[in-house]
């Protein structure tokens, strides 16, 4: 099968399950005893006609079954409603969305390039203290729960005033010239960037180590040794590259709890992103972005699952697209 | 010469019978010291009532967000002397808007061990009203200070980790039954049934779980019982946790059921249900006891989070995620009130500790290594 028909074939097996998502979806929130205009209603400049036009837009006076089909039917016309705070809820996770993805991206980036040489390293040197000392920093990476590794960091930021605290971008953003923007945001993606990394260094480097140390058992390893090739070049020709195939389908997977991770990681350090965009429409009970972001997170969740396994076919022509 | 012969023992009794996998857990380091951490910390969150100075409720006004109360070892003359505190009081600054605790001078009270105080009753039942320790009033013990309500956060640890411990076993009672039922019937069924269940859980599966976790607390309805929401709560857990399970013991039912031995008791007549359940799910077994051991510290990370950001266990009552709310709300003051992490603290540690006995857990029951270790 070729690549662009696979990626047909995924996409439309994406569709039901994206429908099955927004029906349990839909259904939860649809037993909350909340009503989702409480805020439009308490809001003084929303006049009663507009409340009572977005009530019949969205079919509040209609039977559940029915509002679902609205729903569907404004979502395929591109028409995710408003929020309570009185923005087109596409426009706001558009906004949010593209920082989530842009801390996602940095972090699958630098998780990478830290892990893979330090699973490499691990194995080679296989029960050294280097390979102890990698063993103690991952048990303390997958234990340890990300607020309380953003909390640490915000700790020491604010009693080392390096970095700045919080948000993504410095009060006077805009004034600045594209240089100064670009170290700004950088400066403020370096405490999530480094949580989030730290949290999900330990399951790729232990996934790299211990396929290192499947791979160098293998016959043609050994063959390679016994035809008098380096060291080096056995390991980082002949090895290494089989040994990270299985990593690629981890990339999936990896993507998907970084969303999870990231929203509390966000909220505490007040990034603008869209874990905290859920958790603030959730706490103030703003219907159509939970609804939106739930399907968004799906969405970005099987594109990462998605991605890896074509990443996967590119690295090992092994692979089969079935 | 008979005689001879019938003393060789034969070969094989001489060694020593093999470790079960309990011992064998025991004799690694790591879990053993995994093992015994996890150990105290549920003895302590069992004996909170008599362990701690306070009860959960207790409450001093007046010292709303009052620091690590300072113990004393030294008279004013230099002297060793048995621990005591002074009693503190709050002075507020009208300039600064800052509030301040100082020690009143005078009269010490000194730190007593075994001292009657407030009445309780040992997970409901067991009466008493001795404590460990603690201090008569009104100087107040607050080991790691008060929070904003004027309760001591020392005593508070311990009554959240009775929460925070146990919800992580409890929603594992009901997630695992789910799981292991779903995944069993959809392997058994087999055809559209079995296609039609799959694609349900991978859908669920699907929703980054962080976000359902949040989407389904937000069903919770204000003004619940306590008890309530404890039980709906770990119910919300479960229901995140018993996908992924589901799958695996779905796979692992599809593969066992060709197995010969199966087969064997199939060709004698044995029913295809009775099989499955009598042959078939045991075999699942040291899957299910090791993805349960690490199932426990995602629970608890759960319901940390989701207390931590006012979601989960409402205050009064403690948890560890929601005495981390504090250090949250108090975050641009954090540098000077590091005591507020404790709960982060102890969270960690317990993670720290299923991970670990887990882990070598997984070693140790793993089919494949037995017999080699």
């Amino acid at each position: 099968m070729s690549v662009p028909v696979y990626i047909l074939k995924r996409v439309l097996q994406a569709v039901p399950l994206l429908l099955i998502i927004s029906i349990l979806s839909f259904t939860m929130l649809k037993l909350a005893p909340i009503d989702p205009l409480a805020y439009l209603k308490a809001n003084p400049a929303i006049s009663a006609a507009a409340i009572k036009a977005e009530e019949e837009r969205l079919g509040l006076n209609k039977p559940p079954v029915v509002q679902y089909f609205i729903w569907l039917a404004n979502l395929l016309r591109g028409d995710l409603g408003v929020s309570t705070s009185g923005g087109s809820v596409v426009l706001l996770l558009m906004q949010r969305a593209g920082n989530t993805l842009l801390l996602g991206v940095l972090t699958v980036f630098f998780t990478w390039l830290i892990a893979i040489p330090a699973g490499v390293w691990a194995a080679v040197h296989r029960g050294r203290w280097i390979d102890r000392l990698f063993g103690i920093v991952t048990t303390i990476g997958m234990s340890m729960p990300t607020f309380l590794m953003s909390l640490l960091l915000l700790m020491f930021a604010l009693g080392t005033r390096l970095l700045p605290i919080g948000g993504l971008t410095s009060p006077d953003f805009f004034e600045r010239d594209w240089l100064g923007q670009t170290v700004d945001l950088a400066q403020h993606l370096v405490i999530p960037v480094t949580v989030l990394t730290f949290i999900g260094l330990a399951g790729i480097q232990r996934q790299m180590r211990g396929n290192l140390l499947d791979v160098l058992r293998a016959e043609y390893v050994r063959t390679a040794r016994a035809k008098g090739l380096a060291e080096d070049t056995v390991i980082y020709q002949h090895a290494l590259r089989n040994a990270i195939n299985p990593l690629i389908t981890l990339l999936g997977f990896e993507f998907a709890s970084l969303l999870s991770g990231a929203a509390l990681t966000e909220t505490v350090l007040a990034y603008p992103g869209l874990g905290r965009l859920t958790l603030e429409a959730v706490l103030t009970k703003d219907m159509n972005l939970v609804m939106a972001s739930l399907m968004l997170g799906s969405v970005m969740l099987i594109t990462g699952n998605l991605l890896a396994d074509i990443l996967l076919k590119f690295t090992d022509p092994r692979i089969s697209l079935e | 010469m008979i005689q001879a012969a019938l003393e060789v023992v034969p070969i094989g009794t001489t060694r020593r019978p093999r470790k079960t996998p309990w011992q064998r857990l025991w004799r690694d380091p790591l879990a053993r010291a995994g093992l015994i951490v996890l150990g105290l910390l549920y003895l302590f969150a069992f004996l909170a009532d008599p362990l701690t100075p306070y009860s959960m409720q207790f409450n001093d006004p007046d010292l709303a967000n009052a620091p690590p109360t300072a113990i004393h070892w030294q008279d004013e003359s230099g002297r060793w002397t048995q621990p005591y505190v002074y009693p503190v009081e709050r002075t507020f600054d009208p300039s600064t808007f800052r509030q301040t605790y100082s020690e009143k001078p005078g009269q010490a009270y000194p730190i007593k061990f075994l001292v009657s105080g407030e009445r309780y009753r040992i997970l409901g039942l067991i009466p008493g009203n001795i404590h460990l320790f603690g201090v008569d009033a009104p100087a107040r013990l607050f080991l790691l200070g008060a929070d904003i309500n004027g309760r001591d956060n020392f005593s508070r640890l311990f009554f959240g980790a009775q929460k925070s411990l146990t919800i992580g076993f409890l929603g594992l009672l009901v997630a695992f039954p789910i799981g292991i039922i779903y995944g069993g019937i959809s392997g058994f069924v087999g055809g559209i049934v079995d296609n039609v269940m799959m694609r349900v859980a991978e859908a669920v599966m699907s929703i980054p779980s962080f976000y359902l976790l949040i989407g389904l607390a937000a069903i919770l309805p204000p003004g619940m019982s306590s008890s309530e929401r404890f039980a709906l709560i770990t119910v919300i857990l479960s229901l995140i946790g018993w996908a992924g399970l589901a799958r695996v013991v779905r796979g692992m039912v599809l593969s066992i059921r060709e197995e010969e031995f199966v087969q064997a008791a199939r060709a004698v007549g044995m029913s295809e249900l009775h099989n499955i359940i009598r042959h078939v799910l045991p075999q699942t077994a040291s899957f299910i006891i090791i993805a349960g051991t690490l199932q426990v510290p995602n629970f608890i990370l759960s319901e940390s989070g989701l207390s931590f950001i006012g979601l989960g266990i409402q205050q009064p009552d403690a948890s560890w995620g929601n005495m981390l709310k504090a250090a949250l709300d108090n975050a641009n003051d954090l540098v000077n009130q590091p005591w507020l992490i404790a709960p982060g603290i102890l969270i960690f540690i317990t993670i720290l500790g299923f991970n670990t006995v887990g882990d070598v857990l997984r070693d140790v029951l793993d089919p494949k290594a037995q017999g080699t270790i």
